[in-house]
């Protein structure tokens, strides 16, 4: 499993997930088969509604639920077979708040650490704990923090043994602006550091805003991964369709603008626009159309299978 | 061997009885210190001596062995049940370490702290009764094994409980009553024949009278036999441990 880099140089994949199915034990099928391949030093976004599988994969990784079928590799090492070494690289900071609640912030970090078989080490302790402003709090229990603060916590547990792939679950999910931007300088410094990110969540908005792919899950499948840019180019397309009262042979030359084609049976015109730009451009081509003495006589706009994708995800961000 | 992990979890639990001290050690000492008042001092001075022991120290490694296996039993429970109930399994599950190295943790940090509460008990009775301890070294044996064996035994518990009351109802419904008849405050031989047949089925009944053996002398049932009851039970906590883990029942989806 390679990914050609700009370079040329092949890059070995830090998370191969191959065939990857979940039947939990009710019968409930939560992941079909799902292909995936995490690049070293990549920010990932997996992006998909309620229940489409996201926690249920991440478990699978981590070791929490067990896969039904399929394999998952961890820097080529499979997650059952050298568990030791797949885990000690990977942090998990899970959707639910599970913290107990009477230990100390500090002690909390350092119990992480002690799990993963680390020597204690004071001073990468207190650099985690500053990074996340929590410094303030290592006395204090867990159960005086506020939400947020307790999140934070969970993130720093996570961060104890320095892995080397980070999974956030929901990161984002009541955490204020303020703290939102916070997280987000934490996950840039790990990514600066090399390692590599992969974090869930309901909106494109945020999986634009801080991801380098997208992968779009849904129903248990991911239906779609695409570098974030891509993806924003070819989301908010529309097509417009015009029915003409005529034949045509070909686009006349007057009407001739980038995104317009005529259909097979030349009875239609075709028209690619984005909506998100500053001019879509069908004013124009409405107005040459009558210049030019075409006329239509029916007109429909058409999302791209794309956009249908999105319909829910986007309409859950307001 | 992820040591370090076993010893993170090791000393993690016993913090946890650091914070709970007044319901994790005195509580017991105070309940086995009434246990000799009542049965030691005031009904025992009306009672004959058993095989020669006088009633109050007879009782003695009957209650220690109790004291020890209720703690061990709800100790180890408790241990690994509170993280499945807030959640903090997650970082057992997902943390380079083994079910060897969880269930030395938990269950070393269980067994421990039931030794030192037997340990609390037999200072305090002796402030009770006079004691004597011929066989000292198979005295520290069974203490040792019977904690370890009944902490795997609660460790299995909380895993399998689902609730606080499924927690509970083991130690209550089976250890205690399992304990009070396994022959803490009688010897079984003033039992008419066919319960002393049915009271051999009561395992508890075998390590109380091999550990009464290491104090007096003086046992219901041959030492050896105590033994392999013990071996018995210990081994098949651990083979039921192991198909646990293995199989990630009730810890994994
Ligand atoms: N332990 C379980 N037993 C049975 N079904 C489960 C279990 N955990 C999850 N599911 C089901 O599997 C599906 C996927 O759940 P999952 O938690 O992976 O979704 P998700 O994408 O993380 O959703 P969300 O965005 O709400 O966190 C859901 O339909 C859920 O009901
Ligand atoms: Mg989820």
């Amino acid at each position: 499993m390679t990914h050609e880099t700009p370079s040329g140089a092949a890059e070995p994949a830090v998370l191969t997930i191959k065939g990857v199915s979940k039947t939990y034990a009710g019968g409930f099928t939560a992941l079909k088969s799902v292909d995936l391949d995490i690049k070293k030093g990549e920010i990932f976004a997996l992006l998909g509604p309620n229940g489409a599988g996201k926690t249920t994969l991440i478990g699978i990784v981590c070791g929490l639920v067990k896969a039904t079928t399929g394999k998952v590799a961890v820097f080529g090492h499979d997650i059952d077979g050298d568990y030791r070494l797949t885990r000690s690289r990977i942090g998990l900071v899970p959707q639910e708040m599970s913290i107990d609640m009477f230990t100390k912030v500090a002690d909390a970090v350092a119990y992480a650490r002690g799990l993963f078989g680390k020597p204690s080490d004071p001073a990468w302790v207190e650099k985690v704990l500053r990074d996340l402003s929590l410094w303030d709090k290592r006395n204090e229990q867990l159960r005086t923090l506020s939400g947020g603060m307790k999140r934070r916590v969970m993130i720093a547990k996570a961060l104890s043994h320095d892995p080397d792939i980070l999974f956030l679950d929901e990161p984002t999910a009541g955490v204020d602006v303020e703290l939102r931007q916070g997280m987000w300088q934490v996950v840039e410094k790990l990514r600066q550091r090399g390692k590599t990110i992969i974090l869930t969540t309901h909106y494109i908005q945020e999986a634009e805003e801080m991801a380098d792919r997208v992968g779009v899950i849904r129903q248990g499948e991911i239906v779609l991964v695409e570098e974030t840019a891509t993806l924003m180019a070819k989301l908010g397309r529309k097509q417009l369709t015009l029915q003409l009262a005529e034949r045509l042979d070909a686009v006349p030359e007057a009407l001739a603008v980038e995104g317009l084609t005529l259909s097979e049976s030349g009875d239609a015109l075709h028209f690619d626009y984005d909506t998100r730009a500053d001019r879509t451009g069908i004013t124009t081509l409405l107005a040459n159309l009558n210049a030019a003495g075409v006329s239509v006589r029916d007109l429909e706009t058409r999302q791209s299978s794309l956009e249908e994708i999105f319909v829910d995800l986007v309409g859950g961000a307001s | 061997m992820n040591w370090r992990g076993a010893v993170t979890i090791y000393k993690a639990e016993m913090a946890r009885t650091g914070r709970t001290l007044m319901q994790s050690v005195l509580a017991p000492v105070i309940s086995t210190s009434l246990y000799f008042v009542v049965f030691g001092a005031a009904i025992g001075s009306r009672m004959e001596s058993i095989d020669g022991v006088g009633y109050g120290a007879f009782i003695v490694p009957g209650l220690v062995m109790m004291m020890i296996l209720m703690q061990s039993v709800s100790n180890a429970a408790i241990g690994i049940y509170f993280p499945k109930f807030n959640g903090t399994v997650y970082e057992l599950l997902s943390a380079p370490i083994s079910a060897l190295e969880i269930v030395i943790g938990f269950v070393g940090a269980a067994a421990t702290k039931s030794l030192i509460l037997g340990a609390l008990v037999m200072v305090t009775a002796a402030f009770f009764v006079p004691m004597e301890i011929q066989h000292p070294l198979a005295m520290i044996a069974f203490l040792v094994m019977t904690s370890v064996t009944f902490s795997l035994f609660g460790f299995i518990i909380g895993i399998w409980a689902d609730n606080f009351e499924q927690l509970n109802i083991v130690p209550m419904l089976i250890v205690t009553p399992l304990t009070f008849l396994g022959g803490s405050f009688y010897s079984i031989s003033v039992l008419p024949p066919f319960w002393q047949t049915v009271t051999l089925f009561n395992p508890v009944v075998y390590l109380i009278s091999g550990f009464r053996w290491s104090f007096y002398g003086v046992s219901d049932v041959d030492i050896g036999i105590s033994l392999a009851a013990i071996a018995g039970f210990f081994a098949l906590c651990v083979v039921i441990v192991w198909r646990m883990f293995k199989t990630g029942y009730r810890l994994k989806t």
